[in-house]
């Protein structure tokens, strides 16, 4: 919401700057709002195998929410940066984190696919 | 979980990591010039994402989870959400390769049309199922 109030603001300063800022404002919003919502909800209420009832692998359910948001914090450092002051560590950063969030769909698609079953 | 909730959702899954890998990819072409080719699959990525994983997924924990009819048919008429289903998946494959460069915008068009009919047949499902709760 505050890099959505950013792109708003013209004396924010440069044209560079608002284009890196405006898909990282979707992205906050759709990955780290709607997308994480998604992932724990769908944790919780998504029914759990018999006889274990177990949730799933709890190691794959925490690297999809460490992965989601460490790389989703690397983006939001990164990519605006990118846009200021391009360098090999900034882009290092922007390529790590765009991994990052791809492990996250990765584990979180892993742990409920399983879980997805007719009864 | 109805069969057809099975399938919705395993699709979702499958648009999301499809959608994320791609999505991945165009990300790191941002920051090298090896990769800046992907900055075209950018339509892929949003179809996939919003359409594909998104409402797919909306429809197949709706089918699943909504209330059924008193004396119908358990979970609702079966046949249109499994049209809705074909119809989505038909529309997102054809509006994320519509919105490149090199095919035709007659894709997009139809894609659009179909997700549209997709909409409906999954509305007028659902409609009757969403109903107020009043304890007995």
């Amino acid at each position: 919401m505050v890099a959505g109030v950013a792109i708003t603001v013209p004396t924010f300063g440069r044209e560079a700057l608002h284009a890196a800022l405006r898909p990282l404002w979707v992205h906050l919003l759709m990955v780290g709002w709607v997308t994480q919502m998604i992932f724990g909800v769908a944790w919780w209420m998504f029914p759990r195998p018999a006889p274990a009832r177990r949730f799933g692998n709890p190691v794959l359910g925490w690297s999809a929410y460490v992965a989601l948001n460490a790389g989703l914090l690397l983006r939001a450092l990164s990519e605006p940066a990118l846009a200021t002051a391009p360098g090999p560590g900034v882009r290092a950063a922007l390529v790590a984190s765009a991994a990052l969030q791809f492990l996250a769909t990765l584990a979180f698609a892993a742990t409920i696919w399983p879980r997805t079953r007719g009864t | 979980m109805p069969r057809a909730s099975v399938w919705l959702v395993r699709t979702a899954l499958l648009h999301l990591t499809l959608g994320a890998g791609i999505g991945a990819v165009a990300l790191a072409g941002k920051a090298s010039a090896a990769l800046a080719f992907s900055l075209a699959l950018r339509p892929v990525h949003v179809e996939c994402i919003l359409i594909g994983w998104t409402l797919q997924l909306a429809f197949g924990v709706a089918y699943w989870i909504l209330p059924r009819r008193p004396g119908g048919a358990k979970g609702g008429d079966t046949a249109r959400v499994w049209t809705a289903w074909a119809l989505l998946n038909a529309g997102v494959i054809a509006v994320g390769l519509g919105g490149l460069p090199a095919v035709s915008g007659w894709a997009l068009a139809s894609g659009r049309l179909a997700e549209v009919a997709a909409a409906v047949l999954f509305a007028t499902h659902a409609w009757p199922r969403v109903r107020s709760y009043t304890p007995a």
